[in-house]
């Protein structure tokens, strides 16, 4: 098994729930809008009405917990260090706890959890997006979104495409990584010991070779979409339509109703 | 006794549904100076195997002792081991990564701690071992070589760490048959005039069987047979059904056994095949 | 003009004209074939001998430096005609993960027809029907990174059928496989040809794959130096291991007997029909 197959990466969790069966488009527009509600409405009632959002709609993507908890994990140093800053530095209210010149006050303690909790939010409910929509439905959804941009030159299709490509080689790549890995490693190389720069320099065993293979497929994988006729996105059909349903169409109603009602509750408390 | 092998077993994800034995309960002796052949069907565990004659992969339960030293003992040292049992995976011309030859297949030295004066002396010798003028290369860069050449450079590289025990893994996976049999050929030449241990792993019945002395099957994890060529593929029922072949003249033997012929079970080469079959027309034998 | 592909003098350079010494670096020599619509080929020959250079000019990816190629009537000197061309030839590599450009399966099978501009609903016949063909239907809805060499192999030859071509090329797609893979790409591939008359061209190195076809073209140093059937062609045993080629141990088998005086035809290629023979002579 692979030294490095514990990295996860933004992984699709299949179901078929009315989530999962919305057009990408919707998602991406409510997960946007949802960040940007998160920025603008401040306090804890409305961060709880925002919560309980985010449990309601995994609940109906029967996404367990536990699962959207996972994308928490590698950013636990971050969140906690956030909290820590905030309730060390920030000032006002009652002294809640005091040693030497480190202090704690209690819009230090608020603030601080306000900011990791936002934080906490942010990611799980961009989790959410990615854990019910597949890589190619969202490179789709991108592409549809930014397409009338391809008339002002921007290369919509072709950012869509590369960025299909990427996720789909990132396993891959994975894969060669720990390939290489060992082999060096059988050749006595150490990844481990020595200084921040003397690391560096030994990472180039596995470095270099990557990077060689990287272009290499590139070259191939180019050639061999030239052979499918590929040829940019101009004419170019898709075996799946992007199509509103009436579903969507209630999802963003009932958003926006949930938006507005954080926005008041922000503004009421 | 370079390597022992004792009740081996490797499990992933254990105590979940997603438990994988990639070997299970495996014991074996190699003996210095042996060339063994190690086959089995994908999945059958082999890359596991020699993963762990190098410590690169940790046993889950069980024994490994490379000259008698216990892999599983933190205090061994890794590195020396990786020193005596050299590992060469799949298309190794992929690991390539210095600037010149002489820097790649100095990488492994290097890491031992040879000291620069001893390195020219190994690179050169490495170069030499595998068919290559090391005057000639030594100075270019590894990437502008054609793929049958940096294979040939991989491989030196290992070599120069002057290793007791050699593992290759497909050694000849992607080559012509021209280059099959060089290649081959330069093992079974490496090995008789060095006395190394060499362990091929290999999916192709007709390579090994040209080459090893011993063949260990491998299928589901365990071992299943383990002797010489000609034992192993006399049971060739066996190594069909586990999703091996055995080579083309031993599955004529078995035809003509079954039309009633009174020939061997096997017969390892072309050459033997010939032999056994003038002996039955000149015996005007059927039955 | 019945022949599907036909070869009329090609010559082909990888390096610019102005190279000082013309003669070595010409992959292609003079090459000149036909191949009938139906047929299945194998053109085999060392590396270097110049076989996935002939490959790649059947479908355009590679024109010549000087001859001609004509694909199902079109040449492919023709720059507005390529992707015509590509439609009818498709091909598939060695490298069974650097073709592969989607993340599910059916995705990928449809990113042809996608690209030939195909109604999406027309899209999804086709996936279904190649996905059928290749007997990769209950993957559909995986992502490639978990098959097997033999099952992307497999996915990818979909993915030419679904653009309904004429002629499938395996570019050395078995080299990187293992037996079992090797034989489901080699059983598709026989199979598309007798039932549903796909010409085939197998670029191949194992002459165990060699064998099974009909019709063998032997590349040495950018020249055809043999073509014919397997049976014509591999009973030349000398004349293969001199070009750095291998025979199955049967036809060496053969010739040895031969040899020593047993009276035997050269050509037996099975050791089913070696069976027969000596079976027969007693």
């Amino acid at each position: 098994m692979s030294i490095l197959k514990n990295v996860t990466i933004g992984q699709y969790y299949p179901g078929d729930s009315v989530v999962h069966r919305l057009d990408p488009r919707t998602k991406l527009g409510l997960s946007f809008a949802f960040i940007v509600v998160l920025f603008i409405v401040k306090g804890f009632l409305p961060y709880a009405w925002l919560a309980a959002l985010v449990l309601l709609v995994a609940q109906i993507a029967s996404v367990p917990l536990k699962v959207m908890l996972r994308g928490l994990k590698p950013l636990t140093f971050i969140i906690a260090l956030t909290f820590l800053l905030h309730i060390f530095t920030t000032r006002g209210g009652v002294v809640l706890w005091q040693l030497g010149f480190l202090r704690i006050d209690s819009n230090g303690l608020a603030q601080g959890a306000f900011l990791s909790f936002r934080l906490i939010l942010l990611v799980v409910a961009t989790s959410l997006l990615t854990l019910t929509t597949s890589p190619i439905a969202l490179t789709d959804g991108l592409e549809r979104i930014l397409s009338p941009g391809a008339k002002l030159g921007l290369p919509a299709h072709e950012l869509a495409m590369m960025m299909t490509i990427a996720l789909r080689f990132i396993p891959t790549l994975i894969d060669e990584a720990d390939k290489i890995m060992r082999a060096q490693l059988a050749r006595g190389a150490d990844f481990e010991t020595g200084g921040l720069i003397k690391r560096a320099k030994n990472l180039l065993p596995l470095l270099v070779p990557l990077f060689v293979s990287a272009f290499r497929r590139a070259d191939e994988l180019a050639m061999a979409m030239e052979a499918r006729a590929y040829r940019g996105g101009k004419h170019r059909t898709r075996l799946k339509v992007l199509k509103y349903t009436s579903s969507d169409f209630w999802a963003f109603c009932l958003s926006g109703l949930a938006f507005g009602v954080a926005y008041y509750l922000g503004r009421w408390a | 006794m370079p390597i022992k092998i004792k009740n081996l077993s490797s499990i992933y994800s254990a105590g979940t549904s997603f438990e994988v034995r990639a070997l299970d309960g495996i014991s074996l002796d190699i003996g210095e100076g042996e060339f063994i052949g190690i086959i089995g069907p994908t999945g059958s565990g082999k890359s596991t195997l020699v993963q762990h004659f190098n410590g690169l992969i940790r046993p889950t339960q069980g024994e490994v002792l490379v000259d008698g030293r216990d892999l599983a003992d933190k205090t061994t040292d890794l590195r020396a081991v990786r020193q005596r049992v050299g590992l060469i995976f799949q298309y190794p011309e992929h690991q390539l990564f210095e600037e010149t030859v002489f820097a790649d297949v100095a990488f492994g030295p290097k890491n031992q701690g040879v000291s620069v004066a001893e390195l020219r002396e190994r690179v050169h010798e490495a170069l030499a071992l595998v068919g290559l003028d090391p005057d000639a290369i030594v100075d270019r860069s590894p990437f502008e070589l054609s793929g049958g050449q940096m294979r040939r450079v991989a491989i030196a590289g290992v070599l120069a760490m002057r290793p007791t025990v050699l593992v290759l893994d497909e050694p000849t996976a992607g080559l012509d048959p021209k280059g099959r049999d060089e290649l081959l050929a330069q093992l079974k030449e490496l090995h008789s005039k060095s006395g190394m241990t060499v362990i091929l792993v290999s999916h192709s019945m007709e390579d090994i069987a040209r080459v090893a002395t011993r063949l260990i099957v491998l299928a589901g994890g365990q071992v299943i047979a383990d002797g010489t060529p000609r034992a192993v593929f006399a049971q060739a029922k066996m190594l069909t059904e586990v999703g091996l072949g055995v080579p083309q003249v031993t599955e004529l033997m078995l035809a003509l056994r079954e039309r009633g012929y009174n020939v061997p079970d096997v017969a390892l080469t072309v050459e033997e095949a010939c032999a056994i079959i003038l002996g039955l027309s000149l015996r005007g034998e059927q039955q | 003009m019945s022949a599907i592909i036909r070869m009329e003098g090609v010559y082909f350079s990888y390096s610019s004209e102005a190279d000082s010494n013309p003669q070595q670096t010409q992959a292609l020599q003079g090459v000149s074939l036909s191949i009938e619509p139906g047929e299945f080929v194998a053109i085999v020959g060392r590396n270097g001998s110049g076989k996935s250079t002939l490959a790649k000019q059947i479908n355009a990816i590679l024109t010549p430096t000087s001859g001609e190629v004509w694909v199902d009537g079109i040449s492919t000197k023709d720059e507005d005609s390529v992707f015509a061309i590509r439609q009818v030839a498709g091909m598939v590599f060695q490298n069974p993960d650097n073709q592969i450009v989607a993340t599910i399966v059916e995705e990928d099978v449809a990113f042809g027809p996608e690209n030939l501009g195909v109604q999406p609903s027309e899209i999804r016949q086709r996936v279904d029907e190649a996905l059928q063909l290749v007997r990769m239907s209950e993957y559909a809805l995986h992502p490639p990174h978990l098959l097997s060499g033999g099952q992307k192999q497999r996915v990818a030859i979909a993915g030419v059928l679904a653009m309904h071509p004429k002629i499938l090329i395996l570019d050395e797609s078995t080299a990187m496989l293992d037996p079992i893979g090797r034989k489901e790409v080699m059983e598709t591939a026989l199979r598309l040809n007798r039932e549903r008359g796909m010409t085939v061209v197998l670029i191949t190195h194992h002459m165990d794959e060699a064998v099974l076809a009909e019709r063998v073209i032997v590349l040495d140093r950018g020249r055809v130096v043999l073509d014919g059937s397997n049976r014509e062609v591999f009973k030349q045993v000398g004349r293969l291991r001199e070009l750095g080629l291998d025979v199955p141990q049967v036809t060496s088998l053969a010739e040895l007997l031969c040899e020593q005086g047993l009276s035997l035809p050269s050509d037996i290629l099975t050791v089913a029909e070696m069976v027969e023979q000596l079976c027969q002579s007693k």
